[in-house]
C-alpha cells in the first residue's frame, strides 16, 4: 500500500527541546530546577542580561546537543558559533536571544517513523542550540489583560531546536514523529518530557496550491495533531472557496482548537543577526567519536534485541521500547520471570491498565508483576484472577499474595485437575477416539497426560474417574 | 539614502517612538553615517575568510556546576512595577 497524499499535505516541524536534566542553564550557573520555585529566584546577572555580565557556554549543553544530533543521524559541523537574534519583547530581558544562525551545531539527519504506509523517513534539516526565553503570564484573559507578569526563571535554559524537512504528510505522521523524537530524547537521558514546557512545537503546514503557513504555540503532541488537522481543513476550505493561502504565521489557541492569524511586522532580516561577541567560537567535531561511543542503545536497536533475546513478538517489543522506563521495567521482569509471559503481561495487560488510569509505569513494582506472572505460570491463579490482582493493587493497594488470599483467588486442587482433564481430552483426539472405540489402554495414556499437566499433584484414581465422566458426555 | 519610513521601522523594532520632525532629521544623519561606513565596501576582500571574532580564542567552556542565583528582592530592585515576585509589564499582545 502506498499513501497517495491526495491534498499534497507537507508538514515540517520545529521542535524546541529543553535540556532540563542538566544542572545549570546554558550560559550561567543558575540551577535548572525552577519548576516549583518562586518566580525570579533562579536568575543572575547573566540570564538577566545586566550590563557587564559575561556568559560562558555550558560544556554539557554542547555535549547534549551533539548526542541528540548523532542519535538523529546528523553530521557535526566543523566549527560553530553563537549569534544574537535581536528583538524587543519582554520574554528576553537582554533585547536579543543568543542562538545559532549560519552554522548550526549539527545538520542533515533522519528519523524513521511509522508512516501512513509503513516505515517512513523524516529528514532532519538541522538542530541548533539557543537559550529559552522567560515566561510571560497575562493578568486575566488576553483580551482584557491589565498587564503582563514576567518570570525569568526559565530564561537562559538550554534549548535545542530540531528542524525537520516538510516530510510528514498527515497530522498522524506529525504526532508519530513527535512521539518518536521524545522517545529518543528520553533514551538519551538529556531531557525529562514530563516537565511542563519541556517540548514546544512550531509547525509549517502547506497543501497543494497554497503557500506555507507557520503555526506557533503548540505545547503538546495531541495539540500538534489538532492544530495541524485544523490548519489543513482551513487551507482546503479557503482554496475551495477560491481564496489564497498566503505565507503567514498563525497562533494555535489550544482551548478553542483553532489557529489565529498573528500580524507580525517583523521579517527575518529585522532580527539583524550578528555573531555574539561575548562567546568565542567552538570547534568540537573531534568530540564526536567519544560521544558516538557513549550513546545508549536507541529504541529501534532495543526493539530488535528484545525480539531476538526474549523471543517476544514484534508488537510487544515495539510497545515495550516506546518508553525507556517501560523498557527498563520489562528487562527486570524478564530476567526473573518467563520472558514471553513477561512480554504479554507488561506490554498488554499492565500497560493497558496503567493507561486506562493515566498512570506511569512507576506506579507498579517489578516485584509485584514478577510474583503475579509466577502465580499464573505455576497455575496457582487463573489469568483472569491475575488481571483482577493487578487492578486491585492499582486501585486499592496491597501485595499480590494479600489480594489473592483476601479474594480467595487461589485455584483449588480440584479445579486444576478438572482443567488438566479437559485440556488432555482436547489435545489428544486420537487417544480419545481409540478409547471411545473400545481401546481401554488409551484411558491410561490420558490419565498419564493429566498427571503430567498437574505435575503429579492429581490423584490418579480421581483423574481416571473424571476422564470417564467427561468422555461419557 | 535612508528614508523616513526606514527610520520609523527601525524605531519600531527598538520600541522607540520617533516623532515626524526627528525622523526627517535622523534619516539624513543615519545616511551620512552609513555612507561613511560605506568606504569599507571599497576594500577588495576577494578570497579573505570572514572574521567573526577578533579575539583568537576558541572552545571556552564552563562545567555544569550550580552557582548561587540572586535574591528575588535584588532581581526586582530595578523594576518599575512588580507583583507577587513577578516583574510587571504593560499589557502585551
Ligand atoms: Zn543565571
Amino acid at each position: 500500500m502506498v499513501y497517495d497524499n491526495p491534498d499534497g499535505v507537507m508538514i515540517g516541524l520545529e521542535v524546541h527541546v529543553q535540556l532540563n536534566k542538566l544542572n545549570t542553564k546554558m550560559f550561567c550557573g543558575c540551577s535548572t530546577k525552577y519548576h516549583d520555585a518562586e518566580p525570579n529566584t533562579h536568575v543572575c546577572p547573566v540570564c538577566l542580561g545586566l550590563p557587564g555580565a559575561l556568559p560562558v557556554i555550558n560544556r554539557k549543553s554542547v555535549e547534549a546537543a551533539m548526542k541528540i544530533g548523532l542519535a538523529l543521524n546528523c553530521e557535526i559541523v566543523e566549527q560553530t558559533q553563537f549569534h544574537r537574534k535581536n528583538y524587543y519583547y519582554p520574554d528576553l530581558p537582554k533585547g536579543f536571544q543568543t542562538t545559532q544562525y549560519d552554522f548550526p551545531i549539527v545538520s542533515g539527519g533522519k528519523v524513521v517513523i511509522e508512516g501512513e504506509d509503513g516505515e517512513h523517513v523524516v529528514r532532519i534539516t538541522r538542530a541548533h542550540m539557543e537559550e529559552d526565553p522567560g515566561r510571560l503570564m497575562h493578568m486575566g484573559t488576553i483580551e482584557k489583560s491589565k498587564g503582563t507578569l514576567i518570570d525569568y526563571n526559565r530564561s537562559g535554559m538550554s534549548l535545542i531546536e530540531i528542524v525537520s524537512e516538510p516530510d510528514m504528510r498527515s497530522p498522524k505522521e506529525a504526532r508519530r514523529y513527535l512521539d518518536k523524537l521524545r522517545n529518543i530524547l528520553e533514551y538519551l537521558d538529556v531531557f525529562d518530557g514530563s516537565l511542563e514546557g519541556s517540548m514546544r512545537v512550531d509547525s509549517n503546514v502547506s497543501i497543494m496550491g497554497g503557500q506555507r503557513v507557520e503555526v506557533k504555540n503548540i505545547s503538546s503532541h495531541k495539540g500538534a495533531e489538532r492544530a495541524i488537522l485544523f490548519e489543513i481543513m482551513r487551507q482546503k476550505n479557503l482554496l475551495r472557496r477560491g481564496g489564497k493561502v498566503v505565507l503567514e504565521t498563525r497562533h494555535f489557541d489550544e482551548a478553542r482548537g483553532v489557529t489565529i492569524s498573528m500580524r507580525t511586522k517583523e521579517e527575518e532580516h529585522d532580527y539583524r543577526y550578528f555573531p555574539e561577541p561575548d562567546l568565542v567560537p567552538m570547534r568540537v567535531s573531534d568530540w564526536g567519536p567519544a560521544i558516538q561511543e557513549s550513546l545508549p542503545e536507541l529504541p529501534d536497536t532495543k526493539r530488535e534485541r528484545f525480539i531476538s533475546q526474549y523471543g517476544i513478538t514484534g508488537m510487544h517489543a515495539k510497545a515495550l521500547t516506546s518508553d525507556i522506563r517501560v523498557a527498563d521495567f520489562f528487562e527486570i521482569v524478564a530476567s526473573k520471570a518467563d520472558p514471553r509471559a513477561a512480554g504479554t503481561w507488561v506490554a498488554d495487560v499492565l500497560r493497558g491498565e496503567l493507561n486506562y488510569r493515566n498512570l506511569a509505569i512507576t506506579s507498579f513494582t517489578t516485584e509485584d508483576i514478577i510474583e503475579i506472572i509466577g502465580l499464573v505460570v505455576e497455575e496457582k491463579i487463573t489469568e483472569k484472577s491475575a488481571v483482577d490482582v493487578i487492578r486491585t493493587i492499582l486501585d486499592v493497594g496491597g501485595s499480590p499474595m494479600d489480594v489473592v488470599k483476601e479474594k480467595g483467588l487461589l485455584k483449588v486442587e480440584g479445579d486444576i485437575v478438572t482443567q488438566a482433564v479437559s485440556e488432555s481430552i482436547v489435545e489428544n483426539e486420537e487417544a480419545v477416539q481409540d478409547y471411545l472405540g473400545g481401546t481401554e489402554k488409551s484411558l491410561n495414556f490420558l490419565v498419564g497426560q493429566v498427571m503430567k499437566k498437574t505435575k503429579g499433584r492429581a490423584d490418579a484414581r480421581q483423574a481416571r474417574e473424571l476422564l470417564i465422566a467427561a468422555l461419557k458426555d | 539614502m535612508i528614508t523616513k519610513d526606514e527610520v520609523e521601522h527601525v524605531g519600531w523594532l527598538a520600541r522607540i517612538e520617533i516623532d515626524d520632525a526627528d525622523a526627517e532629521d535622523y534619516a539624513v544623519k543615519l545616511s551620512s553615517v552609513l555612507d561613511y561606513f560605506g568606504q569599507l565596501d571599497e576594500v577588495d576582500t576577494e578570497g579573505v575568510e570572514p572574521t567573526y571574532h577578533v579575539a583568537d580564542v576558541m572552545n571556552i567552556f564552563r562545567e555544569d556546576v550550580v552557582t548561587p542565583s540572586l535574591d528575588q528582592k535584588d532581581v526586582l530592585a530595578n523594576t518599575a512595577a512588580e507583583k507577587d515576585g513577578y516583574i510587571k509589564a504593560p499589557r502585551i499582545i
